[in-house]
């Protein structure tokens, strides 16, 4: 097994240590591309960490990265560069942690309707906030930051959230939330402080989704509250943790990487349908792959785990 | 004062009205339909299409919109949704199935619509004139809509408790599978009440429309809004439905008028969260959940 660990190790170092070189290539148009498949593989794959083990649907990836992007709109040009994500962090852990503590102690319902229209609420505050208070609508990002900057700080994130993904799968509190998804009166009764683990991994996916936010946004030069908080990369990154398969680590990538290279020609072929085709390719996803194609995998090295899960179930 | 409050039971009565389409297709169908907002936007626009292109009423609309939509919900519950009833193991499997499902469906929605009219805002003018209404004045139009509304929510409240399919429907709302012991028909009793909840919203698209500017993408907000009410009157509960809806147009009219408009979802939220805190099944829901 430890063989098996260390030989998975040194592959994803050697990978990260060629995909350092994208930047290298000089090619403006690949590097952007890199960009977005990093910026969906980190969101998709923190959405998973948090909905996989425990099957509650957050709709809110939009509302985190909002803040973050936002954070950096409004404080990017005053501290310095490391500062500045370290405070967007702090917020959007702050966000996560009063949404977490006063919805998850309920059903997963209220939770999904709370994340639902929790992009929007922000989004109002915001606006609400930069009428009445600051008297600036929409701001302008000058930082003196490259897009191989914002590639090597992705690639960072990236290899720290598999980093971290990792471990909280072997710690206690990744048993508990997969022990929560199975089924949650049983989690209570084995003495699982089901609110705090809960509470606690989304903290710690949306914290993730915030980063992505705040590091993407020197990526556009102005920003409004209509473009931080776009709920299209709810959306996107739904349907990609749930192609790839939510309840594996590894599984939200194996859907990032295929959707964000369709998405990218879809939106330039098709602009104005592009959110019908969207909502089509979901459609079919949830009917014909509802365990994503890590389920397909898994089927396949495993043909019995089917008939005896109908049997427990 | 008066004006806000007769404002706030005037947007209370359109919220619960809203609202009750949702708590049949939830509490009954066990569908929850975050596409529901998407179908009120849908009638909104296909009233002004007959207002504006062939000088349709709105109230004459309601008569053509509204079975339509509820043959259009039917289709969809029996194509789309019943799938993933016989798929799902259990209620939660299907709460998981079913928010994906109606979730990709609002795109498709809200996608066709975009398409079709473009992100423009829309509205026509319809009954737009002053009345006196308890001392105050008012719009005439949104007073024909509190009329209808009470209407509809009366005929609503009498088919459901005075009625067989009335009392058969509640009785699935209760438990789905208890219900099959006293010979209801429960897939056609839940397709059936989903398709009703689905020309209830309609008839609210339709009223809406007559005074509420609208947008393709503002179909969110509205399944917010229904969404909240429907939790906070508990579940498949008509009346929590009516005090919900009351209470969430009361103060946001309260808070638009003396605090900020802007923080009207803001307030939603808040009063949401109370209420669940302090009852997690809801104003009139029971607690055995």
């Amino acid at each position: 097994m430890s063989a098996r660990i260390a030989g998975i190790g040194s592959l994803a170092l050697a990978a990260i240590a060629l995909l350092a070189f994208v930047p290298r290539l000089g090619n403006a148009y690949y590097l952007a591309l890199s960009i977005s498949l990093l910026q969906y593989t980190v969101l998709a794959t923190a959405w998973g960490m948090f909905s996989g083990p425990t099957r509650y649907v957050s709709l809110a990836t939009t509302a985190f990265f909002g803040v973050g992007a936002y954070t950096v709109a409004v404080l990017g040009e005053i501290l310095p560069w490391p500062l500045v994500l370290l405070i967007a962090a702090a917020l959007g852990a702050m966000v996560a942690g009063v949404v977490g503590l006063s919805t998850l102690r309920l059903s997963g319902v209220y939770f999904v309707i709370f994340t639902f229209g929790l992009t929007e609420l922000i989004r109002q505050l915001v606006v609400w906030f930069e009428v009445n208070k600051s008297r600036v609508l929409g701001r302008y990002v000058f930082v003196n930051i490259t897009q191989a900057d914002i590639y090597w700080q992705l690639l960072a994130l990236t290899a720290a959230v598999f980093l971290l993904g990792w471990l909280i799968a072997r710690s206690r509190l990744g048993f508990a939330l997969r022990v929560i998804g199975e089924d949650e009166t049983v989690a209570k009764h084995c003495g699982i402080n089901t609110t705090f683990a809960k509470v606690a991994l989304f903290t710690i996916s949306a914290t993730i989704m915030t980063l992505v936010g705040a590091i993407m946004a020197p990526r556009w030069t102005y920003i409004e509250p209509s473009i931080a908080f776009n709920s299209m990369i709810s959306f996107q990154v739904l349907i990609m943790a749930l192609l790839g398969g939510a309840h594996r680590l590894w599984g939200p990538v194996l859907g990032a990487i295929p959707l964000t290279l369709l998405f990218e020609l879809l939106s330039a072929r098709f602009p104005n349908t592009f959110t019908i085709i969207l909502g089509c390719i979901f459609l079919v996803i949830v009917y014909m792959l509802p365990r994503g194609v890590a389920g397909l995998f898994e089927r396949r090295s495993a043909p019995s785990a089917k008939t005896t899960q109908r049997v427990t179930a | 004062m008066t004006n806000a409050i007769l404002t706030g039971l005037m947007l209370g009565g359109m919220y619960a009205l809203i609202a009750m389409g949702l708590t049949l297709q939830y509490g009954v169908a066990r569908i929850m339909n975050l596409s529901y907002g998407e179908f009120l936007i849908a009638a909104a626009f296909a009233s002004h299409w007959l207002f504006t292109g062939w000088a349709v009423s709105p109230f004459v609309g309601l008569v053509l919109v509204v079975p339509l939509a509820f043959v259009l919900n039917f289709a969809i519950y029996k194509l789309l949704l019943t799938p993933l009833v016989r798929r799902a193991p259990n209620r939660d499997a299907l709460e998981v199935d079913s928010i994906l499902a109606t979730f990709g469906l609002t795109f498709v929605i809200q996608g066709s619509m975009l398409a079709l009219f473009g992100g423009a805002y829309y509205s026509y003018s319809f009954l737009a004139f002053p009345v006196q209404f308890l001392g105050e004045t008012v719009a005439a139009n949104r007073l024909a809509a509190l009329g209808i509304t009470i209407l509809l929510g009366l005929a609503l409240y009498l088919a459901l408790t005075r009625t067989r399919a009335g009392t058969a429907v509640r009785a699935v709302a209760v438990d789905p599978f208890a219900a099959q012991l006293v010979a209801i028909n429960v897939p056609q009793a839940s397709a059936l009440t989903f398709a009703l909840g689905g020309a209830l919203v309609a008839a609210a698209g339709v009223l809406v429309s007559t005074f509420l500017t609208f947008s393709a993408s503002s179909g969110v907000v509205f399944t917010m809004k229904a969404l909240i009410v429907v939790v906070m009157g508990g579940v498949g509960n008509m009346l929590g439905c009516l005090v919900a809806g009351l209470a969430l147009g009361l103060s946001e009219a309260l808070v638009a008028s003396y605090v900020d408009p802007g923080l009207t979802l803001a307030v939603n939220f808040a009063l949401f969260l109370a209420v669940l805190l302090v009852k997690p099944a809801g104003l009139f829901g029971r607690a055995t959940r």
